[in-house]
């Protein structure tokens, strides 16, 4: 008893007068010292945090083995065993940071990320709204960024020397077919889908994912939003049209639906800003969607979409090839869309993202030589004069469904891989002048597979590695497509890529059905990217190189249409892009700039050789600049672009030897463009107010420059017609009001 | 003897257990009066860190987790102050620590006024890191949470106290009032006369941060 009772004294008072003192540093792997991290004993009351220098000292009365911990945010516990015993002990500790989603080096080579979702992007989705220029255009808010051509007279994204067929559009994964409203001969159409409905964008411009496909240039993916923040009703007055929805969520906010319905009557529009075309159809629109959202477990979200639209135009411009008669162009438009998604997570490594999208799309045009009192004239010396009376009814299906499942490696490596299916029928009927009527179909079935690898083999170094096979039935060819990415972080802020990938690609629509046997056409893509985002601003350069090994060559078939007679086109696209975004340098001002250089020369299609193609130029800048007065609840946003001029070919065949060749070619004047909006919101930052409501005003081309395209030849090459914007200036207002069905209650009553 | 020898030694491990609860609510109380008068990101992030310490090694307390969120949200908050943008690599660093120290508590403890008010500042730090870009998504969160928190206890002054800090702070055009501010902050300094926290070591935190707003001019 009394030598347990002497033991038990001898541990206190050995408790009570060992004190051993523990000091040093804690640094990071680049030598920097780390603020705040926390050293502790397991187990017990004491320890310290380092200071700014990294630097800290404590003592403690504990003794015997222990454990000391040094831990900090992201970065790998450093544990070591220690005998405290009253000998000062010194630690210098090196912490490593864990790959984590937050700090840890991201693939960015040709992509430009555009979401809320991560804590710095290089531009959000409000971004794409408040762009001057873009008219809440999804893709007009993206031709400010570099990579892009202004290109005025069609519609799409021609990028990198690319044309707009070599960019597709892809919403929760699946391809979309027909995102534009189909457009009349020389005007630029918009995108269908309000920029409401996407959470994230992704504008790659070039060396693109392996889980994509069909493009040679570009991919833009566009993810849908999950549930909506609350129930709301919406509706819109602008000049362009009335639109009004609904939004219902859940109370338990496990599921959500809504609907909405919009009509376009651009007849307001054209009275306010005379067009220079006559339009003898004024533009309408009916047009309506639905969706449904449901959470169906704590990751797992199935979404719809669907989307109906009927539309009608009619364009009369003057016949180029006689002074006095008119060319009529009319359109009946009808076309459907639906998308349902599906994603889950299985287990703890595995997520499963399925999709499957339907659309149909129909357009049935009249075309019509008509003279000044609008009369049908059918004139057959010249005998060209006869195809400018024909009718034409396209239809078109498009289904694609795809399988994707995702591996979590360890760490926050990952490995996706899955399956895609598209099967496109299309139908033509084309009339002619005499009544004669001409069909053809096509069906195409594209299988794909694809897989790709994320590796983070350290926090600062990681590659994406990626193949993809396709194969097309229409075709009847396979292709393999390897993709590699690989970046490198040099400092906290500052990364390099490199991207390296080859792309395949059908013909477009126009160039078949053919009589030849061709293959796919093929891109290969070499990408170097400095990148430095900090908190308040964004940097990243480009230079790439693309090469085009398999471009299409065209030859007139029988029906006198140019279809593709073989891939023995080529060509190749290099240049510099700049990107700078600030938004602290000047209080309240957030502005980017964009620089594009670009030299291509491709041949391709009907051109006789190697030229710089029409739509593409040398030099491209972009300036937007926002700043949002608090005071006044208005936001001024302001846009220029400025692009050099671009090249116009008259290309026809020699008659003595029955080649093309260039009959006639010049360069348009530069572009210039100078576009302001304004957003007023009234309602803005008043407590408990259930009313939203945003005023737009804006006003393209607003110092009135001469914008020229493109120009159009006559026939006999003696004329030609400036492309040119259906106005000189655009004006837009529209007042947009959400009357938001307040859940406050419905939190509190939930969380209780 | 025997008999003894037991006793001493029950006695002994008593006194041992005896001494490691006083331990623990004598470093607390130190803690938390050195809580109310720091007022440095530093010192803050260092009490932080002690409290987690001490949550740590005492496994089945859940006050030193509360306490080491609501210092670590409070550093952020000095740290931003004056800062309308570009706060973020200070706000989401704090924002989820103090959400994985909340969880902390929360699996040793259940939901109370006191832990929806850490929910609010949470919420409220994720705003400030960029109200422009932030304010529809952490706003009505921010709201909310506060409203739970009164809702569980409409007598916890401290509740009133960061209404009366977001009508302080809020522009008057957007619903801000230094006059409306001043009524909360007195609501609350009346719900201290009748407040009485659990234990000596239960949130009583806030008269001084009353006092402060009370005394700030126009």
């Amino acid at each position: 008893m009394k030598k347990i009772f002497t033991f038990l004294l001898i541990c206190f008072a050995v408790n009570g007068f060992t004190q051993t003192k523990i000091s040093g540093t804690v640094k990071d792997n680049r030598n920097k010292p780390l603020r705040g991290a926390s050293i502790s004993i397991k187990d017990s009351y004491d320890g310290a945090t380092s200071d700014s220098l990294g630097r800290f000292a404590f003592t403690t009365d504990e003794k015997g083995l222990k454990t000391i911990e040094v831990g900090y945010l992201s970065f790998k516990t450093f544990t070591k065993e220690a005998d405290l015993n009253g000998t000062a002990v010194l630690l210098d500790v090196v912490l490593k940071e864990l790959p984590n989603e937050m700090t840890a080096v991201t693939i960015t080579a040709g992509a430009f990320e555009a979401s809320d979702k991560k804590r710095v992007t290089v531009l959000n989705s409000i971004d794409i709204v408040t762009t001057a220029s873009a008219n809440a255009d999804i893709t007009g808010a993206l031709k400010t960024l570099p990579g892009t051509q202004s290109v005025g007279e069609s519609e799409g994204l021609f990028v990198r020397g690319g044309t707009a067929t070599e960019s597709k559009i892809f919403i929760d994964g699946t391809q979309v077919n027909n995102f534009f409203y189909t457009s009349t001969p020389g005007i630029a159409s918009r995108g269908r889908f309000n920029p409401f409905l996407f959470k994230g964008t992704v504008f790659s411009t070039g060396g693109y994912s392996a889980l994509y496909g069909q493009a040679l240039s570009s991919a833009l993916i566009l993810e849908s939003i999950d549930l909506p923040e609350q129930s709301s009703a919406d509706i819109g007055i602008s000049v362009v049209g009335l639109s009004g929805g609904y939004q219902k969520l859940d109370k338990n906010k496990k599921y959500s639906w809504g609907a909405s319905y919009s009509l376009a009557n651009l007849a307001l529009a054209f009275k306010i800003v005379p067009q220079r075309p006559d339009y003898y159809k004024i533009p309408v629109y009916n047009e309506g969607d639905a969706n449904f959202r449901i959470k169906t477990s704590k990751n797992g979200m199935l979404k719809y979409y669907g989307y109906f639209s009927s539309g009608k135009i009619g364009i009369k411009n003057q016949d180029i090839d006689s002074l006095d008669l008119k060319n009529a162009f009319d359109l009946n438009n009808i076309n459907t869309y639906h998308n349902l998604s599906y994603k889950e997570k299985i287990g703890t490594a595995w997520k499963l993202n399925a999709g499957i999208s339907f659309s149909t799309n129909k357009d049935a045009i009249n075309n019509e030589l008509q003279n000044s009192s609008n009369q049908k004239q059918i004139i057959s010396t010249p005998a060209f004069y006869l195809s400018k009376n024909f009718g034409l009814v396209n239809k078109g299906k498009f289904l694609q469904s795809r399988i994707v499942l995702e591996r979590r490696l360890p760490g926050i490596s990952a490995l996706r891989f899955g399956v895609e299916n598209s099967i496109t029928n299309e139908q033509s009927e084309y009339t002619a002048y005499s009544g004669a009527r001409f069909q053809d179909t096509l069906k195409e079935n594209l299988i794909a597979g694809f897989a790709e690898t994320d590796l983070y083999i350290t926090n600062d170094i990681a590659a994406k590695i990626g193949a993809r096979v396709e194969h097309s039935q229409l075709l009847d060819k396979t292709n393999l497509a390897p993709r590699i990415s690989l970046a490198y972080k040099l400092t906290a802020k500052s990364q390099l890529s490199l991207a390296y990938g080859q792309f395949f690609q059908n013909p477009d629509r126009r160039l078949i059905p053919t009589s030849f046997n061709i293959g796919f056409s093929k891109a290969t893509h070499y990408i170097f990217q400095y990148q430095k985002v900090t908190k308040d601003y964004t940097l990243r350069s480009e230079l790439f190189y693309k090469n085009y090994d398999a471009l299409y060559k065209t030859a007139p078939s029988f029906t006198g249409n140019e279809v593709a007679a073989n891939t023995n086109g080529k060509g190749y696209a290099k240049g510099f892009e700049l990107f700078w975004r600030d938004r602290k340098t000047i209080k309240n001002l957030d502005y980017w700039f964009s620089y594009s250089y670009l030299d291509t020369k491709r041949d391709f299609n009907n051109y006789p050789g190697f030229l710089e193609p029409s739509f593409a130029t040398k030099h491209t800048a972009s300036l937007v600049m926002k700043k949002f007065v608090m005071k006044w609840k208005t936001g001024f946003n302001t846009s220029y672009t400025f692009a050099t001029g671009r090249p116009y070919y008259n290309i026809g065949t020699n008659t003595v030897t029955g080649k093309y060749e260039v009959k006639d070619q010049g360069k348009t004047i530069n572009y210039n463009n100078l576009s302001f909006s304004l957003n007023y919101l009234p309602y803005l930052g008043k407590p408990n107010s259930k009313k939203f409501m945003v005023l737009v005003l804006s006003l393209s081309n607003v110092l009135g420059n001469n914008q020229v395209f493109s120009y159009n030849y006559s026939v006999d090459g003696n004329r030609k017609l400036a492309v040119t914007p259906p106005s000189r200036r655009f004006l837009f207002i529209g007042c947009f009001i959400s009357l938001g069905v307040d859940r406050t209650e419905n939190a509190i009553n939930n969380n209780l | 003897m025997k008999k003894m020898q037991i006793f001493t030694a029950m006695l002994l491990v008593s006194i041992i257990s005896f001494a490691q609860s006083d331990k623990y609510t004598k470093k607390m109380s130190e803690l938390i009066s050195q809580m109310d008068s720091t007022y440095t990101v530093d010192g803050l992030n260092s009490l932080s860190t002690t409290f987690e310490r001490i949550g740590d090694a005492e496994k089945t307390q859940w006050l030193p987790f509360y306490y080491a969120a609501l210092t670590k949200l409070n550093a952020a908050n000095i740290q931003m102050a004056g800062k309308m943008s570009g706060n973020e690599e200070v706000a989401d660093p704090a924002a989820d620590k103090g959400e994985a120290l909340l969880l902390k508590a929360l699996a040793l403890t259940k939901e109370s006024s006191e832990t929806w008010v850490i929910k609010k500042m949470i919420a409220t730090v994720r705003m400030m890191a960029n109200p422009m870009q932030r304010y529809m998504e952490y706003g009505p969160k921010a709201a909310e949470a506060l409203e739970t928190a009164k809702k569980m206890d409409p007598n916890n002054p401290r509740v009133y106290i960061l209404e009366g800090q977001d009508k302080f702070y809020t522009p008057e055009q957007f619903g801000g009032s230094k006059e409306e501010a001043r009524k909360l902050f007195t609501k609350a300094q009346e719900l201290f006369k009748g407040f009485k926290p659990e234990t000596a070591l239960h949130p009583n935190w806030g008269e001084n941060t009353i006092l402060y707003f009370l005394a700030q001019k126009d």
